[in-house]
């Protein structure tokens, strides 16, 4: 038995696969003939030989997955046998085929995690035809491996992972489905935000779909061509853009025959909104605007006829748009007078329509006080605000944005617009306004955020990286005495620019947030949220 | 539907008579396709399902699906007018009116382009222009015209057309021979868009996207003929014109149209406009110009767009010499899919054919020809010995042995005799050059 056992061992230790093979030959017949005791030295046997087969895979090097997987199964298959008592010998024989087939690869530690997965999956298939008890070691086994595999984790849909080829592959299909075509990522991404799309303003989406547009209404079309262009920007104006290309799609909208309009309309928005999507992101209240539509367009009853209907629909977009976005515009200005006492000097940054229109409606009401807009590249969005302002009579200086800390010593007051407001309490805005923040913190002066209750939203983002948009890199190229700088940044590997379009304040530096529900704390935002929800 | 095509292949092709008088415009041979194929070619790669064709009579029956070898299913709706009534292209527009129930493309048949066709829609579209139109840079033709003795004379006078800083909004369009005095641009132009580049070394590629509204508006107005004459710098005008006081409410408008006596055009655009687009523009932060007080495009309703080709083929065919230049431009493979030496022409094997050459199909070629830079019509028949290098025979052409033809012009069923040598020649259809004849720089059709 010590010789069995010593030569058995030799054959471990001994690389040479056809030598091993042949004397663990020797041994199966040994083991018939001796009998039951050998079958625990058998057993310890397999468990070295398993140990054997692991340091094999750590030394040897360089294997291909796919030739891992189909041996787990026999891997697999072999355990389980293994346990049976009768079949110990074939389970040995087996095992020797394993280890020469082992030997020859080499696997990392992400190729043996797939080889136990697999392992684990043939284990939970077996035990189902089998439905033994006896099979603890490799249910042993195949314990540690289920703590190892999380399931995987379930991620909002709004999110977006284009570094992830299975979420990039699922988007692909979603968009064939609707006939919309894929439109192609551009240009090196900064690593930190490789998850999220960057597309170039010069491969517009329309090169790739049919001049009289068919599969897409000519409204949503024109539309997505003015959000990519940027000729329609500002939350406020894409969201009423929006609800507009709306009113002309149920205005042309005929119900097909045997479809309900409830459902087929809500199945018609569906690509377009995919569209808008491609071309440019959804800002936060384009998607409650979107949802609200869909809402009232499931809830037409099914005996009304279509004029009904369309004209119910119609007048239910006015009125959401009478509702959020102008009356609520009047209301926070109501509100946001009582804040602006005489001989104030207001901050704002970029060029918010809401922070404009409250402004203009305090000269209106004769407040003296002056305004300092403060403007960032490559936007320059504050050029805007600076004419609708000085056009109105006000007193305006306008500086960048790197003039700050120089110039918040003389402020009084910050005026800020949102983009949307998180559930945390986190406001989201144009890229800089969690700078403007920062510093009118630093300085003791209070922030006011100004924003209407439709733009808030579910989502909880505490930085910028998670969900954010990428603009054309391009448009950070300037041309300055006839030279344009930054020509050629595709040719330098090492060079990635980055224009990023949001960025996420904390609440800490919002001093309060202006609704059309009142003036709020920022960490009021999940309650009014539950409230709307209670409400609808 | 978004958008509708209207091809205007009524045309003369009064520079040309030496080609036209036989064949129509149209139908020319270019590549050994018609024309007209080059347009409908393009409105169907781009997604045209259906098109507008008008045209006489005597085209209509040539434009049949097979005939013109179109591969799609594109619908080709052909309207005939009549030629005597010397009817311009405005005029023609009115005549389809009934038909147009959306904004219009506006093709000419002489097209040749293969320009990206949305960069002029996308222009359209994306500032809900009243007018978009395609123009691209003038190339000089190089080859000598046949038949044209010395240097080539400027018969075309030049346009004049300026754009604005961004090179895409069209603020300025006249044509030498109306700028007698000089030219004159108003101070409003000069106020809104200080920076304005004038250039003139374009080509008008008649391709325009016009709004409905302005289709209406020459309903209208029944006194413009022409829209490259009359329309477009009426609307390129229109854009800086002080505007009218608009009416608010629909009564004043109709009574308004009563006391004038032509719909101004304002007034139909402006009624179309929509308090929510209104109220975007309003809410939206941008703007098309900085520097000035006013708002997006300086609140004008009437805009109007053009796209500037810089490189890519574009060919308007009206005088030989374009003829010439594209039949040598059109084998490149951008433009055609099909090999240039049709499989069905028998081609002996000791001849050279060059690879810039377009043989058309059932042709003959036989031994020890060689061909280079030319295009051979259908049906011709080549015979042995024979030298033709940057010419173009159309269809049907005989040519006998020992020929030499050099950068000639020969139409169609025309027949040259054995050892002619014709150089810088146009041969008439079915005209008969006699053997060893030797002609250089003639013209040669019946009287």
């Amino acid at each position: 038995m010590a010789d069995a056992d010593e030569t058995s061992k030799q054959a471990e230790r001994n690389t040479n696969v056809g030598d091993g093979i042949a004397v663990k030959k020797q041994d199966i017949a040994r083991a018939k003939n001796e009998g039951k005791e050998l079958t625990k030295d058998e057993k310890q046997r397999l468990r070295k030989e398993k140990k054997q087969q692991k340091k094999n895979k750590k030394d040897d090097k360089g294997e291909s997955e796919h030739e891992n997987v189909p041996l787990p199964p026999s891997q697999a298959v072999v355990q389980c046998q293994s346990q049976k008592a009768p079949s110990v010998a074939p389970s040995l024989a087996l095992t020797p085929v394993s280890v020469c087939t082992s030997e020859k690869p080499a696997k990392s530690k992400a190729e043996q995690r797939a080889e136990r997965r697999a392992r684990q999956e043939a284990d939970r298939a077996a035990k189902g035809k089998k439905g033994e008890s006896a099979q603890q070691p490799p249910s042993g086994k195949s314990k540690a491996p289920p703590n190892e595999l999380q399931p995987v984790v379930k991620r909002l849909p709004e999110h977006v992972q284009v570094d992830d080829p299975a979420a990039v592959r699922k988007l692909a299909k979603k968009l064939e489905r609707q006939q919309i075509p894929v439109r192609s990522e551009y240009g090196y991404k900064v690593s930190l935000f490789s998850h999220l799309h960057q597309y170039s303003r010069k491969a517009p989406l329309t090169q790739q779909i049919s001049i009289p547009s068919t599969v897409i209404h000519p409204y949503i079309v024109r539309l997505g061509l003015q959000y990519s262009q940027g000729i329609v920007a500002g939350s406020n104006a894409r969201s009423i853009a929006l609800l507009h290309a709306f009113q002309k799609v149920i205005q042309d909208y005929k119900t097909p025959p045997n479809e309900e309009l409830s459902r087929d309309l809500v199945n018609k928005l569906k690509p377009y909104i995919s569209y808008l999507n491609q071309c440019r992101p959804l800002s936060a209240s384009m998607g409650n605007a979107i949802k609200y539509v869909k809402k009232e367009i499931s809830n037409i009853p099914c005996l009304c006829k279509e004029e009904e209907a369309k004209k119910q629909l119609l007048s239910c977009i006015d009125n959401y748009i009478k509702e959020k976005i102008t009356l609520a515009a009047t209301t926070i200005s109501a509100y946001a007078i009582e804040k602006i006492s005489n001989g104030d000097v207001i901050l704002v940054y970029g060029c918010s329509s809401l922070v404009n229109h409250i402004l203009c409606d305090a000269f209106d009401k004769k407040r003296k006080f002056s305004v300092i807009v403060v403007d960032s590249r490559p936007r320059l969005e504050g050029r805007e605000a600076l004419r609708r302002l000085v056009k109105k009579g006000i007193c305006c200086t306008y500086v960048l944005i790197s003039a700050v800390s120089y110039i918040l010593p003389e402020v009084s007051k910050v005026f800020l617009g949102a983009h949307a407001l998180l559930a945390n309490g986190y406001v989201m805005s144009r890229v800089g306004t969690s700078q403007i923040a920062l510093v009118a913190k630093a300085y003791n002066v209070p922030v006011l955020v100004c924003c209407e209750t439709y733009k808030f939203c579910e989502r909880v983002q505490t930085d910028s990286f998670v969900s954010n948009e990428l603009d054309d890199p391009d448009d950070l190229m300037v041309t300055r005495k006839g030279k344009i700088h930054l020509e050629n940044w595709q040719d330098i590997r090492q060079l990635g620019l980055l224009n990023l379009v949001y960025d996420v304040t904390p609440p800490d530096f919002v001093d309060l947030v202006i609704t059309d529900l009142g003036m709020i704390p920022c960490t009021s935002v999940p309650v009014v949220l539950r409230v709307k929800n209670v409400d609808q | 539907m978004e958008l509708q095509a209207v091809l205007m292949a009524a045309g003369g092709g009064s520079r040309m008579m030496e080609l036209t008088y036989n064949t129509h415009k149209p139908l020319l041979p270019v590549g050994n396709k018609p024309l007209i194929w080059y347009p409908l070619n393009l409105l169907e790669r781009v997604g045209f399902e259906e098109v507008i064709i008008i045209t006489t009579k005597d085209v209509q029956k040539m434009l049949t699906p097979d005939r013109l070898k179109l591969d799609g299913k594109m619908k080709l709706d052909v309207v005939c007018i009549q030629l005597e009534g010397e009817m311009g292209t405005a005029d023609a527009l009115r005549h389809v009116q009934q038909k147009i129930k959306t904004d219009v493309l506006v093709l000419s048949c002489d097209l040749i382009t293969d320009v990206a066709l949305h960069e002029v829609v996308d222009l359209f579209r994306a500032h809900n222009a009243s007018m978009a139109m395609l123009m691209s840079k003038l190339h000089e033709f190089t080859e000598t015209v046949p038949g044209q003795k010395g240097k080539k004379k400027a018969g075309e006078q030049r346009d004049f057309v300026g754009v604005d800083a961004t090179g895409q909004r069209l603020l300025f369009m006249a044509n030498e021979a109306d700028l007698e005095d000089g030219l004159t641009i108003r101070k409003s132009i000069m106020c809104k868009h200080p920076s304005m580049r004038i250039r003139t070394g374009l080509l008008d590629a008649h391709l325009y996207c016009l709004k409905r509204c302005v289709v209406d508006f020459l309903v209208e107005n029944k006194n413009i003929s022409s829209i490259r004459g009359e329309l477009i710098p009426y609307l390129v005008r229109k854009q800086f014109s002080k505007s009218v006081n608009l009416p608010n409410n629909k009564d004043e408008v109709e009574m308004s149209q009563k006391m004038e006596g032509q719909t101004n055009l304002e007034i139909l655009g402006s009624c179309k406009d929509e308090e929510l687009l209104r109220l975007t523009q309003e809410r939206s932060c941008w703007n098309d110009h900085h520097g000035d007080m006013s708002e997006a495009y300086h609140g004008g309703k009437v805009r109007c767009y053009v796209h500037i080709m810089e490189d890519g083929v574009c060919y308007r065919v009206n005088t030989l010499a374009a003829y010439i230049e594209a039949n040598r431009m059109v084998s490149a493979p951008k433009l055609i899919e099909d090999p240039p030496i049709h499989p069905s022409a028998v081609i002996s094997e000791c001849t050279q054919v060059g690879a810039d050459s377009i043989i058309g199909a059932s042709c003959q070629i036989s031994d020890k020809t060689s061909i280079k830079r030319s295009t051979v019509g259908a049906s011709s028949t080549v015979r042995e010995k024979v030298k033709i290098t940057n010419s173009i025979l159309m269809n049907g052409v005989t040519v006998e042995e020992g020929c030499n033809i050099q950068g000639s012009v020969i139409c169609s069923n025309a027949v040259i005799g054995r050892n002619a040598d014709i150089k810088y020649c146009l041969v008439g259809s079915s005209q008969r050059i006699e053997p060893d004849g030797d002609l250089k720089m003639s013209r040669d059709w019946p009287a």
